[in-house]
């Protein structure tokens, strides 16, 4: 059955908002309850990370075949993950409201990476809409995508070592990495981000569907 | 690999650029305007480290300037001819090599200028020097590739830096740490891992500009 994987999405997804808000965690400092936002603000980054890479795949697919459906496809899931990164930013933002007392900061490597990374996609759409022809606007934001996708990566990877994290888990903060040994803690985390990712692969699904719809209609 | 096409392309990259001196010239003007204006504006309000970030961004918007009509001078028919007659690896290997020769005489203007109006503060010299010629080649390499981009888009300036501004982000903060740590005359053992990562990140670019623009290439 093709539906079982959105139907299981949204009970994962339902199950991780109520027993995440409802079911027992660890008292931490600085942290307390706000804790429990890793069972929502850390999934959707996976996701749009998921995305970014499904992205990624479909753009180096195109560039070797040339099928206009690869283009498609990459596009869209740019644009889920890009979805996906604002209730990321929010959550975290608010989140860091209240353990850091501010809602940015330029002192975690986490931050900067995500700041760039939205740049990064927002500069992939400039360029598509800048183009006119369809098979030159594939071609050139697909270089785009790969190349930019990779300078993120080395970014995300070099970042830490230029500045220290604030992040829990990193440079002697309060630790997420203690939830590792939480059980009770991993029994929502790890169901949250199954049930995120296959909600941002189903949001992918459908644009894709009414992608091709779209170029039927035209065609 | 056969070297002479290579040869013959930076030879016609350095006959244009100097039957142009105006454009050289103006980009010379451009960084000592840049300087002076920024020593009049900034001078006893801003001190040695903010100085150095300063640096980094005139460069910054100096390199992209240079490179965004690094691609737009091809001529149509031009532009035929090298297709014909030398391979897209060639192309693109000669253009990132004209345009590190290019930014190292500019930032090595911006440096002389701003010895002169902001005063020479850089105690270990040597180490400031590699760090210019290793960010320049690094420049080179994205502003190469993403210059091609925006010309094959509808080029404009603002395109260009939206598309580069977030892929150049680890260099520039890469940069800005080492040259700090050669401002502050830091041991060379101190900078060997930064000089490491920027080397290691300018092998990447370039062989991702190699590898992507055969794509942009053929159409």
């Amino acid at each position: 059955m093709k539906y079982w994987y959105k139907i299981l999405s949204v009970l994962l997804i339902l199950y991780t908002i109520f027993w995440g808000l409802l079911g027992p965690v660890p008292r931490l400092d600085i942290l307390n309850e706000t804790i429990r936002n890793v069972y929502y603000h850390v999934p959707i980054w996976f996701a749009m990370l998921f995305q970014m890479s499904v992205s990624i795949w479909f753009a180096i697919k195109y560039l070797l075949s040339n099928n206009p459906d690869d283009d498609m496809k990459s596009f869209n899931a740019a644009k889920v993950g890009f979805f996906f990164s604002v209730p990321g930013i929010l959550t975290g933002c608010l989140w860091a409201k209240y353990t850091w007392g501010t809602y940015w900061t330029f002192q975690d490597p986490k931050l900067n990476g995500v700041a760039i990374g939205i740049l990064i996609y927002l500069a992939y759409f400039i360029l598509r809409n800048s183009i006119i022809d369809e098979l030159k606007k594939a071609r050139i934001s697909s270089v785009y995508n790969v190349f930019a996708y990779v300078m993120l990566i080395v970014f995300i990877m070099i970042l830490p070592r230029l500045t220290d994290s604030l992040h829990p888990g990193n440079g002697g903060n309060p630790a997420f990495a203690k939830y590792d040994l939480d059980s009770n803690m991993r029994l929502v985390f790890y169901p949250a981000v199954i049930g995120w990712v296959m909600l941002s692969w189903w949001i992918l699904e459908i644009n894709n569907r009414f992608s091709k719809l779209k170029s039927k209609q035209n065609d | 690999m056969n070297l002479a096409p290579i040869n013959n392309l930076i030879k016609k990259e350095f006959l244009l650029e100097f039957r142009q001196k105006a454009s050289l010239g103006g980009m010379l003007v451009y960084v000592a305007g840049t300087v002076f204006v920024s020593a009049l504006c900034f001078t006893g309000k801003i001190h040695t480290h903010e100085w150095n970030a300063l640096f980094w961004i005139i460069l910054l918007f100096a390199s992209v300037t240079i490179s965004s009509k690094s691609f737009l001078k091809e001529s149509k028919g031009m532009g035929l001819f090298n297709y014909a007659y030398y391979s897209p690896r060639h192309f693109i290997l000669a253009k990132i090599i004209f345009n590190m020769a290019l930014m190292l005489v500019v930032s090595l203007f911006t440096l002389f200028f701003y010895i002169w109006f902001v005063g020479g503060v850089i105690q270990n010299f040597p180490l400031f020097f590699v760090t210019l010629v290793l960010s320049s080649t690094g420049f080179a390499g994205v502003l190469s590739l993403m210059s091609a981009i925006a010309s094959k888009a509808s080029n404009n300036f603002a395109l260009m830096s939206i598309l580069s501004f977030p892929v150049l982000m680890p260099m520039i903060m890469v940069s800005i740490r080492l040259s700090k740590q050669a401002i502050d005359g830091l041991n060379w053992a101190v900078s060997y891992d930064f000089l490491l990562i920027l080397a290691a990140l300018n092998v990447l670019v370039i062989m991702l500009a190699n590898l992507l623009f055969p794509y942009l290439w053929n159409d």
